[in-house]
């Protein structure tokens, strides 16, 4: 650094600094500014101490005021939780029938839902709740064990073919394939599609009638409108949760299907089985 | 700052200035502006204006919580932001425009910077004095009479600082509640601190920061340089005229006396005659004070005038200075009017087009549709309902399309709904085609959504798209 020169041109002095002969005009900042950069470090020295700063080998310090965005999330949690406690036991207990004259409830029990939904349903009945093949859209109003949002609870609470629950739904739909004659399962596939009108081979139909009426009424029903209690779904809608190709219908109607929901139940709460067949009930289909 | 025989320091402390008392016809503008001004930030959340039972009576109100902004008879809510974004550009437009008309004329009159500085200034002098008593108090030891003027001023800056934070908070809420509030100590945390910072903003920048805000925190100044050009109008010393300047008995030929009565004046501490510098707020006051001592000398005003960069060779030729209105008619100032009208224009238009009744579609897209147990087809859309109305409004919802489909609402038979009084709704709607209808097995569908405000008639619609299964395919 050299000495600071005193410039005619700009009648200033310079800084003294000079590199590779470029010097620098002297035109001083406030004192006040330099004593602000002071202030600054000395709050950046404090707020290292107060708050978790310096790193150490396996973790960091934690600063005297305790703070860490953790516990900051762990708080709020704990203060929506006791917000929302006296709504959750409302909800444990609420007859599920008289849910929708309870508007505030209602409210709470569909948002509620709609993030338990999220959590723990929509890794098979998808995020839109549209199901996929063999996985129920849940947002139509064609339902196999019923859709008034009780039936859809117990759904929820004990789950569909499960060993784990003996409350669970249960039916099992033989394997026709063993049963049933080379030729006479395309003759019962003409026929259940001509139940919902579909494209079909009409010379087997006859066939397949007596075929239906012989192995299949006991649980679709005689016109196929399928059974509730038991799971059978119906045949003459346009909803087919395997496929209506007839690919897919031998394929049901030889090896037969075995779609399992786990029970819900002791792992979700009472308020969120209730909450999230409130969800499921007002997506469009309930009854 | 810099002379030829001490180097000085890298850093500088602030020189203390003291302002002399001047009179004249800019000292009078600005008592004027000041008073204007002031006057509109005090008074302003105070003035009442009827909206009804559900809205507030407040005229100017930014309700942060409730999101919306009251001006007089217009209600902004927050999609229609584009309201706000068009008076900053407008505010923007309008500073390029008077600077590169007038210079700094937004620093030397209007910056709340300035005008409070001003009104600062003026509370010291009426307690400690004009420009020489607050000189020899500024040198005197700390005795009883000094503490007495400084804690007396000091508290009138404080209350003037209270005030000025406390105006501030009034226009979030409602005014009369708040100050009951604020005095009973029930106003809400938020309203306190913001009184406090804004307090000590101004008691420090007006009080003791002054000209140091002008001239190391604004970026301003530096970008005025880029806005001016040698037909704006600004603060200058005829130096043609004024030099050599000295005092009458001295023999000198030039106007200036050396009285020092500009640099006396100026509030930020400068000598114009140096020229035009970044610390010029273009104030004028060394405008009237010179102009008074012209006057009593006997000599021509005007050695310190508003002055335009290009008369300088045609005046030191012994010529006249073109007009004023010459200067600032020209093409780049009719520009900045045109856009900035041009805004405004568009602005209240878009005011007048307002309706009170309004509607967002966003369709349901997970799943595109549905199909139901009959072979239907039905696509879902949630819908935002407006209403801007004072009052409970029933909108009725219908849609027209080429084909045949049909509109129900979630959880209820009726195509009505009940959108309560200057709020937004959300309804879920169903769309549904019949099993093999056009609509049901091509991919889209145009459609359109009405909305119709069963009381006053109004009608609003959104176009959205209906699928089908095609779309899949």
């Amino acid at each position: 650094m050299d000495e600071p020169r005193y410039d005619e041109v700009t009648k200033t002095y310079t800084t003294g600094h000079s590199y590779d002969g470029i010097e620098e005009l002297n035109t001083p900042l406030p004192r006040w500014w330099l004593w602000t950069l002071y202030l600054t470090i000395v709050w950046a020295v404090i707020y290292t101490i107060a708050y978790p700063a310096w790193p150490l080998v396996s973790s960091a310090t934690s600063g005297f005021l305790g703070y860490s965005t953790r516990g900051e999330v762990a708080a709020e949690i704990a203060r929506v939780e006791e917000a929302n406690f006296e709504l959750n036991t409302q909800l444990a207990a609420v007859d599920l029938t008289t849910l929708q004259e309870n508007a505030p409830l209602q409210q709470y029990a569909v948002s509620a839902g709609a993030s338990v939904f999220a959590n723990n349903c929509s890794q098979c009945h998808g995020s839109g709740a549209a199901g996929s093949v063999g996985y129920p859209n849940l947002l139509d109003d064609d339902w196999l064990w019923g859709g008034d949002i009780e039936a859809i609870a117990t759904t929820v609470r004990h789950g569909i073919r499960n060993e784990q629950d003996e409350d669970a739904r249960y039916s099992e739909m033989p394997a026709y394939g063993e049963l049933l004659e080379d030729g006479e399962i395309p003759a019962l596939v003409a026929y259940v599609k001509s139940l919902s009108g579909l494209d079909h081979d009409a010379a087997l139909v006859e066939q397949g009638a007596e075929l239906f009426m012989d192995n299949c009424t006991a649980c679709h029903g005689e016109n196929g409108m399928g059974d509730r209690d038991q799971g059978a779904p119906n045949l003459t809608d346009s909803v087919w949760l395997y496929g209506s190709s007839d690919e897919a219908l031998t394929e049901t109607i030889t090896y037969s299907r075995f779609g399992v929901m786990p029970p819900w139940s002791p792992r979700l709460s009472d308020a969120q089985v209730n909450a999230v067949a409130a969800y499921v009930h007002q997506l469009g289909g309930g009854e | 700052m810099n002379d030829a025989n001490n180097p000085p320091s890298l850093y500088a402390a602030q020189e203390p200035i003291f302002p002399r008392r001047v009179s004249g016809f800019f000292r009078t503008f600005k008592w004027w502006i000041m008073a204007v001004t002031l006057g509109i930030y005090y008074l302003t959340p105070w003035i009442r204006w009827d909206r009804g039972p559900n809205l507030p009576d407040q005229a100017v109100l930014v309700d942060l919580a409730g999101r919306r902004f009251y001006f007089f008879w217009i209600e902004i809510w927050p999609h229609e932001f584009y309201f706000v974004a068009g008076l900053l550009i407008m505010a923007g437009l309008g500073l390029f425009l008077f600077t590169s008309a007038l210079g700094r004329v937004w620093c030397g009159y209007a910056c709340p910077q300035t005008v409070w500085t001003d009104l600062f200034i003026l509370v010291e002098r009426w307690i400690e004095g004009d420009r020489n008593a607050r000189v020899r108090l500024w040198k005197a030891k700390w005795d009883f009479k000094k503490w007495r003027l400084r804690i007396t001023k000091w508290t009138v800056w404080l209350l003037i600082a209270i005030a000025t934070g406390g105006a501030w908070v009034f226009y979030f809420t409602d005014a009369p509640r708040l100050a009951v509030d604020l005095f009973t100590l029930n106003a809400h945390p938020v309203a306190y601190a913001t009184i406090g910072v804004l307090t000590a903003t101004t008691f420090i920048f007006g009080g003791f920061m002054r000209e140091q805000v002008c001239i190391y925190m604004c970026p301003w100044p530096r970008i005025q340089g880029a806005m001016m050009d040698e037909d704006t109008i600004t603060v200058g010393y005829r130096e043609w005229r004024g030099e050599p300047r000295g005092k009458k008995h001295e023999g000198t030929t030039g106007d200036c006396i050396d009285c020092m009565a500009c640099v006396n004046v100026c509030p930020m501490g400068i000598d114009i005659r140096d020229g035009q510098q970044m610390e010029c707020i273009t104030c004028a006051l060394c405008i009237d004070a010179c102009d008074d001592v012209m006057e009593k000398i006997g000599k021509p005003r005007g050695l310190i005038d508003y002055l335009a960069l290009s008369d300088e060779p045609l005046e030191r030729s012994g010529g006249k200075a073109k007009p004023i209105w010459k200067h600032i008619l020209r093409p780049r100032t009719l520009v900045y009017t045109f856009l900035w009208s041009l805004i405004g224009f568009g602005l209240i238009f878009a005011l007048f087009i307002r309706s009170e009744i309004d509607m967002t579609v966003s369709p349901v897209r997970n799943p595109t549709f549905v199909t139901m147990s009959d072979g239907s087809i039905r696509n879902a859309y949630d819908i935002r309902l407006l209403n801007k109305h004072a009052d409970d409004r029933e909108f009725h919802m219908s849609l027209t399309s080429e084909e045949l489909l049909r509109i129900n609402l979630e959880g209820t038979d009726d195509v009505t709904v009940v959108v309560p009084a200057n709020e937004t709704k959300l309804q879920r709607v169903y769309v549904t085609a019949r099993r093999g209808d056009p609509a049901a097995t091509a991919g889209r569908t145009e459609l359109r959504f009405w909305v119709e405000d069963l009381i006053s008639g109004e009608r609003a619609y959104t176009n959205s798209i209906f699928n089908g299964t095609g779309a899949d395919q």
